[in-house]
């Protein structure tokens, strides 16, 4: 039985309204990186994420960490620069089971300049990325972490 | 979600705590031997005068009850800004808070 010209209309615009009623709510939830935050490597994180990992090591990117936390759980982490046209920082823990730990995005207007608390699975570098200007400025620090919370 | 808002020189200052277990999905319970589901807060957006001046993303390893500081130009004493979790289960947590 051959398809009729009409049926065969009527296959094609069914067809791509049920496509697009699949794919609207996936776009409505493309804002979170799912892929960098998965990604169980710095590397892979970097590159998912602001697609490159060609970091510029630059003393403009103060990073504030300690360097040794006696509990893993919650270590401060402060980022802030004075290089202009920040659109987002980052933070990454090399060692973690998924790097990628936050992403900020600053709008024109505010300041690049954010502290929050992070978790450390063991000792580990820290980075700090701030992309500027289409670039990638980075400050690595490590943080020690005690293991048993005796303070040793 | 606890949240002060502060004003100074033309800069608003935001401080928050958003009261969050921030599961990885990583831990068992020693009890039952079972993986604990994940729960963690995937994004936080804050708006102020109907713009948004801050999205923060995040992954499993920010801490439990997640702290933010973060600062934008503008705003005045008395305006409102508005704040908005959502997590990797589709809970969304709100607050809204006076600039001070």
């Amino acid at each position: 039985m051959a398809i009729s010209r009409r049926k065969f209309l009527n296959i094609l615009t069914t067809g791509s309204a049920a496509c697009l009623t699949l794919l609207t709510p996936l776009s409505a939830f493309a804002a979170w990186a799912a892929d960098a935050f998965k990604a169980t490597e710095l590397e892979l994180a970097l590159n998912r994420l602001l697609g490159s990992t060609e970091l510029i090591e630059s003393d403009d990117v103060k990073l504030g960490v300690p360097k040794i936390a006696e509990n893993g759980a919650a270590v401060s982490v402060s980022v802030k620069t004075k290089i202009k046209k920040v659109e987002s920082i980052s933070i990454f823990v090399k060692e973690n089971p998924q790097p990628l730990t936050a992403s900020f995005s600053i709008p024109a207007g505010t300041r690049a300049d954010v502290s929050t608390r992070i978790r450390l699975a063991q000792t580990s570098t820290v980075t700090a990325v701030v992309k500027a200007n289409g670039q990638l400025f980075s400050k690595s620090q490590e943080v020690k972490v005690t293991i048993g919370g005796c303070g040793g | 979600m606890k949240v002060k808002v502060k004003f100074k020189n033309n800069i608003t200052s935001v401080r928050l705590l958003a009261k969050h277990p921030m599961e990885t999905g990583r831990r068992i319970n020693k009890k039952t031997g079972e993986k604990i589901p994940a729960k963690y807060i995937q994004e936080l957006t804050c708006k102020h005068d109907g713009k948004v001046v801050f999205i923060a993303q995040f992954g499993t390893s920010v801490s439990q009850d997640p702290y933010l500081a973060f600062s934008f130009e503008g705003g005045k004493k008395g305006d409102t800004i508005q704040l908005r979790w959502n997590d990797n289960t589709g809970d969304v947590g709100r607050a809204e808070a006076k600039i001070k």
